[in-house]
């Protein structure tokens, strides 16, 4: 029996970690999306996270300086998003679009001559007795502080967004940007700092990956893990804590199927390969159809652009 | 204080001239990024834009590729276009390229080694039907279970790039050939190959197809009801309603014409330019025909000039790596930022600046 020869305790170790650079995405445009922008430049900040991660990382031997670089990039590149939709009022899809598209491109120029190379170590948190536990220290408490900082950030995030004055605010920019203009909140200023928040959140995913997932640099190395992360944001009916298991619930199928390609399943590894995508598809299915109708959560302004007039 | 302030109408003006804007304040930004890297700023802008079509040394080589690049850039956006302009964003369009590619190539090597009249247009209907089925898979999950067509559509280029690998691995791999991953190469199969029509002008069949579609297109969004349906649902989508216009049918329509473009022009790829189905055939036109499409305003005529330009990069790309050692993501770089400076100058389409005296609240 193939599945015999998995381990509970690694399988879930391993899942968090999967699960954990779209997760940083996803809930970083669950707040962009909740101010009523969508940006589909998801795919494009996280690339140039993941570079600029790499890079500062090797140059310093700092990898918590590198995921801070990382973070600064994606926001750097998302502001850049905020400037053409918000100021210059350019069209939220083409933008996101240009913003991928772009990063790409950016992030293969600047990353050409650290192909190769292995970044500083990561270090595990030390959570002494803890890791200690039987199956749930292996599991839970042996990881590096990135995934707990995730599942602080969805914490944080939750409380935000439901008991904080600032997030009332933002999910009325959200839901419509005219009631909140006329109360007198900047809407446009609320959208911009939404979106430099997805842009830092989607550029520490993309470090993840090349610092502690790969680790390494490669070209166009996220494979598509902002767009999974758009779709999680969907899947999660716009909720937190429903982004945190969706995004466990993926990494737990991509390990799986990692484990079936190890254990030398008679599918060729690109068909297995696939199943991130095609399965990301199946859920985006059940959800936008049925009794459930995730999409009707969805925030009333978004993708509609915002313009006082007189 | 400076104000921005809605134009009511459009203006015409600003739509025409800010491509040609965008594409000046590209080569600024490109030779100061150039000038980063240490090249020579001018050099570069020259190579990429100028040397090759005029240059004595490379023209003969890089003038027939002209066509070749632009001919699957112009096929794709002219499809893509239709979508844009009713407000359907497919941007799964390199994944209708590689399964079309895949479908053509597949017949082909079907037939292998018989030869006869009718293994070419069967490849085409083949690339074509590729494309449209492809591409029905979001525009059926969007009219069926309200599924976002952009994810899906996005996220099947992923599932197309892996099922690519797969085919030129196993199924249509070369069985005479141990080692190699790759499928036969149909230039040399003679039935299947799409050749020059004149020599050494890189006009082949794909090129033909790419002026019928820009006709086609031209003619259906200017003169048929389709395209006064297609631009009424972009503009106004209540009103379009109300006119009788199904979403669901302009969903299926868009998709099907932009999945069958897609596909045919993959299949022009794989039976001529590139001749092989291999793991790395995908060059990213699907992806660079979205800007096309924009540059060329979503109009056919303005995307055949679009296209030309963007081929006219993927040809200096390849140049300025050979004589200036410059990386070839540069040039993906120049693309990206050839929309950011086009999206961003738009905004004088449909807003001017008004100064006001003193400050309002």
């Amino acid at each position: 029996m193939i599945l015999g020869s998995i381990q509970p305790a690694v399988l879930i170790a391993a899942l968090m970690v999967a699960a954990t650079p779209i997760l940083l995405a996803a809930i970083g445009e669950l707040v962009v999306e909740k101010a009523g922008v969508l940006n589909l430049g998801v795919e494009g900040m996280m690339i140039l996270g993941a570079v600029a991660g790499f890079i500062v990382a090797v140059q310093t031997g700092n990898p918590t300086l590198g995921f801070i670089g990382a973070a600064v990039a994606g926001g750097v590149l998302a502001l850049l998003f905020a400037l053409l939709t918000q100021v210059l009022m350019a069209n939220q899809v083409a933008s996101g679009l240009a913003l991928t598209l772009f990063g790409l491109g950016l992030s293969a120029l600047l990353g050409q001559s650290y192909v190769g190379i292995s970044p500083p170590r990561t270090p595990k948190l030390d959570l002494g007795p803890l890791s200690d536990i039987p199956f749930l220290g292996r599991a839970f408490f042996s990881h590096d502080a990135l995934v707990y900082v995730a599942i602080a950030i969805v914490i944080g995030v939750l409380w935000f967004l439901k008991y904080s004055r600032a997030g009332l605010i933002l999910r009325a920019v959200g839901e419509n940007h005219d009631a909140a203009h006329g109360l007198g909140y900047h809407v446009k200023r609320v959208r911009a700092l939404a979106i430099m928040f997805g842009g830092a959140c989607a550029g520490l995913g993309g470090a993840y990956l090349s610092l502690i997932r790969v680790p390494q640099w490669t070209e166009g190395m996220t494979a598509g893990a902002g767009w999974i992360a758009l779709a999680l944001v969907v899947f999660a009916s716009w909720r937190p804590f429903r982004a945190l298991a969706g995004a466990y619930l993926f990494g737990g199928i991509v390990v799986l199927q990692l484990n079936l390609q190890a254990a030398g399943v008679k599918i060729p590894v690109e068909y297995l390969s696939m199943s991130p995508y095609l399965i990301t598809i199946i859920v985006l299915v059940f959800i936008s159809s049925g009794k459930a109708r995730g999409s009707l959560n969805a925030p009333g302004s978004l993708n509609r652009p915002f313009h006082a007039s007189g | 204080m400076i104000q921005l302030e809605k134009r009511l109408a459009p203006s015409k003006r600003a739509q025409y001239l800010n491509p040609f804007l965008a594409v000046a304040l590209t080569m600024v930004a490109g030779g100061l990024m150039f000038a980063v890297l240490g090249k020579d700023p001018l050099a570069a802008i020259r190579l990429i834009f100028f040397d090759p079509i005029f240059s004595e040394q490379f023209g003969s080589y890089s003038r027939p590729q002209l066509l070749i690049k632009s001919a699957p850039l112009i096929l794709i956006a002219v499809g893509l276009a239709i979508g844009f302009r009713a407000g359907i964003w497919n941007i799964g369009a390199e994944g209708q390229y590689i399964i079309g590619a895949l479908c053509g190539a597949g017949v082909a090597l079907a037939f292998y080694p018989m030869e006869g009249w009718f293994i070419f247009p069967l490849m085409v209907v083949a690339g074509a039907l590729g494309g449209f089925l492809w591409a029905m898979i979001p525009a059926i999950l969007k009219t069926r279970f309200n599924t976002n067509e952009i994810l899906v559509s996005l996220l099947l280029v992923y599932v197309a790039e892996k099922l690519l690998a797969g085919m030129a691995l196993g199924l249509l791999r070369n069985p005479d050939v141990a080692g190699f991953p790759g499928s036969r190469d149909l230039r040399r199969y003679e039935s299947a190959h799409n050749a020059d029509l004149i020599a050494n002008t890189g006009m082949h069949w794909g090129v033909v197809a790419a002026m019928i579609a820009v006709i086609l297109a031209y003619v259906m969004m200017t003169r048929h009801s389709l395209g006064y349906q297609v631009r009424l649902a972009g503009q106004a989508p209540r009103a379009a309603r109300f006119a009788g216009v199904s979403p669901t049918r302009l969903v299926v329509v868009c998709f099907g014409i932009a999945g069958v473009l897609a596909g045919l022009a993959g299949m022009f790829e794989v039976s001529g330019p590139s001749g092989q189905v291999r793991i790395d055939f995908a060059s990213g036109y699907g992806f660079t025909a979205i800007i096309v499409a924009f540059l060329g305003r979503l109009n056919p005529i303005g995307i055949v000039l679009a296209g030309l330009l963007l081929g006219l990069t993927y040809i200096g790309g390849e140049l300025s790596q050979m004589m200036l050692q410059l990386p070839g993501a540069a040039i993906q770089v120049f693309q990206g930022m050839l929309l950011f400076f086009l999206l961003a100058l738009d905004f004088q389409t449909n807003y001017r600046l008004k100064l006001t005296k003193g400050a309002r609240a």
